[in-house]
């Protein structure tokens, strides 16, 4: 890690969840901006947690999470969407939108935040090409396969130029050749400058690439 | 700022769409709305007919003042006097004993009745006109009248209108009870319709809220829909209302002619229907306000 100030920085994080259960127990790293990292663990060890506090899902119980130097747990409610909006998000449970069309899925991070029709128009089928998807703008989510179904989601996460991207098991359901190209698509975009942060528990892709690991075990991180 | 209003142009389009999209349950919503908002506002309508006619019948209200029986021509004469110097009286007609008489006696089945009767029982009186319609005034004058020397009975004509002003009065605290009752119920309609509606896009507004949507941008499309619905449910309000008062003023109009008189309803003027029509999209716009707030709340808490 060289210098410089971090974009996200986790001091002595806890987060328990009502009834108990202690997801994240005192964690704390820092992530360089430009930096790409996996984040790994068992099942259950807090990595859906830690990047919904990042994304100021969940709020923490303890400690600071900082993202592009603001204190998340001292964020008003009405600073969250604007928080967000520096962040790419890709979820496990992808959530596209099947009541439209795989431009329209792309279009609305665009929509949300007010770009102009025909400037958003114009980005949503850049993020498109970049993922391959152009040719299908018009099909229904629905139609695509798995793969290009993550590949959307890319594109969606992507498409406001992120500072940031958070993505979730994004090869969960993919079989390798698939798994390989979204995770060549990230890569990508770090080359570019995004800071780039995967949670996944498969090893053997994170073996392919020379980056930082953290992992969790049940809530602690492991140095 | 022009996204912004391409988002508001969007929002009403695809709200448009969406209620255009399931014709049915559209139509029964609107007609639950037009119905609540009809019933208060018809109420108001055929009570601002009774209230013109209040109006114009205490145009010139009048007060009958009976003389005592012994009361002589000079006295007479001074209680005319007194009468036509009173403030607030715009005439005074005098009736004497006899021409009263006279006239009871045209009214059929009279006549042997007082050829009956030793002598005529009436009294001399004068039938004053007021020149205002307000009810202190014919107060304030029964009073003074009253109080004259061979004066026996006033009497005020326009007891009535002070009646009919009462129930009117009654009537717009039940116009009023009414409208704030269905007025709720109009809130209540739009709330669970936009629930509903919120329900079947959670998904929707869920990725929104992640993607960095804020409040603002959620409500906006829920409160067009309910100001939609409220909008459409005015308008189904107003044509229920003067569609009833064409048929009742059919009925008034036979009524009417059997009294051989033209009386007929008042319609709304455009001023009350944009006031009744604006009434019923703030209200649809607060039932939606109420349901998104109350969704995001529950959605802030888990």
């Amino acid at each position: 890690m060289t210098g410089g100030v971090a974009i996200i920085s986790l001091r002595q994080v806890s987060k328990r969840y009502p009834g108990g259960f202690e997801a994240l127990r005192l964690v704390s790293f820092a992530v360089e901006p430009g930096e790409m990292l996996f984040l790994t663990g068992h099942s259950g060890a807090g990595k859906t947690t830690l990047l919904k506090l990042i994304a100021a899902i969940e709020r923490a119980n303890g400690g600071a999470v900082l993202v592009n130097g603001q204190n998340l747990s001292a964020l008003r409610p009405a600073a969250i969407p604007y928080l967000r909006r520096n962040l790419g998000l890709v979820f496990q449970g992808q959530k596209l939108l099947f009541d439209r069309s795989v431009f329209d899925n792309v279009m609305l991070p665009l929509i949300v935040t007010g770009q102009p029709y025909r400037e958003a128009a114009r980005r949503a089928r850049a993020a498109l090409d970049k993922v391959g998807l152009l040719q299908r703008e018009k099909a229904n989510p629905v139609a695509l396969s798995g793969g290009e179904q993550q590949r959307l989601c890319v594109a969606r996460a992507v498409v406001n130029r992120p500072a940031i991207l958070l993505a979730d098991e994004p090869t969960a359901s993919l079989d390798a050749a698939y798994a390989d190209e979204i995770m060549e698509m990230f890569s990508a975009f770090n080359q570019v400058g995004v800071t780039v942060l995967v949670a996944t528990h498969d090893r053997q892709l994170i073996g392919k690439y020379r980056k930082r690991v953290l992992t969790l075990d049940h809530g602690k991180l492991l140095q | 700022m022009r996204a912004w209003l391409q988002h508001h142009g969007l929002s009403l389009a695809q709200t448009l769409a969406r209620l255009a999209r399931s014709p049915f349950a559209t139509t029964l919503n609107v007609l639950a709305i037009g119905v609540a908002a009809a019933l208060p506002f018809g109420v108001y309508c055929v009570l601002g007919n009774f209230e013109s006619l209040s109006r114009n019948a205490s145009v010139d209200p009048q007060l009958s003042v009976f003389l005592a029986r012994d009361a002589a021509k000079p006295e007479i004469a001074a209680v005319e006097a007194r009468l036509k110097g009173a403030s607030g009286v715009s005439a005074v007609r005098f009736v004497s004993r006899d021409a009263a008489l006279a006239e009871l006696n045209r009214v059929a089945g009279m006549q042997e009745v007082i050829a009956s009767l030793p002598q005529n029982p009436l009294p001399d009186a004068f039938v004053v006109t007021l020149s205002g319609s307000d009810p202190a005034l014919a107060d304030r004058l029964e009073l003074e009248f009253k109080s004259l020397p061979k004066v026996a009975y006033v009497q005020a004509d326009s007891a009535w209108v002070k009646r009919l002003d009462a129930l009117l009065r009654l009537g717009r605290t039940a116009v009023v009870l009414l409208s704030a009752l269905l007025g709720l119920a109009l809130v209540a309609v739009t709330f669970n319709t936009i629930r509903l509606q919120i329900l079947t896009q959670r998904d929707e507004i869920e990725l929104c809220r992640l993607i960095g949507a804020t409040h603002a941008y959620i409500r906006r499309p829920y409160f067009y829909l309910g100001s939609l619905l409220g909008l459409f449910g005015g308008i189904a309000a107003l044509v229920i209302v003067l569609s009833g008062l064409t048929v009742l003023n059919r009925d008034l109009a036979d009524l009417g002619y059997l009294y051989g008189s033209n009386v007929s309803l008042r319609f709304p003027s455009p001023n009350e229907m944009i006031s009744a029509l604006l009434a019923a999209v703030a209200l649809g716009w607060l039932g939606a306000y109420l349901s998104v707030s109350r969704h995001l709340l529950e959605a802030d808490r888990d």
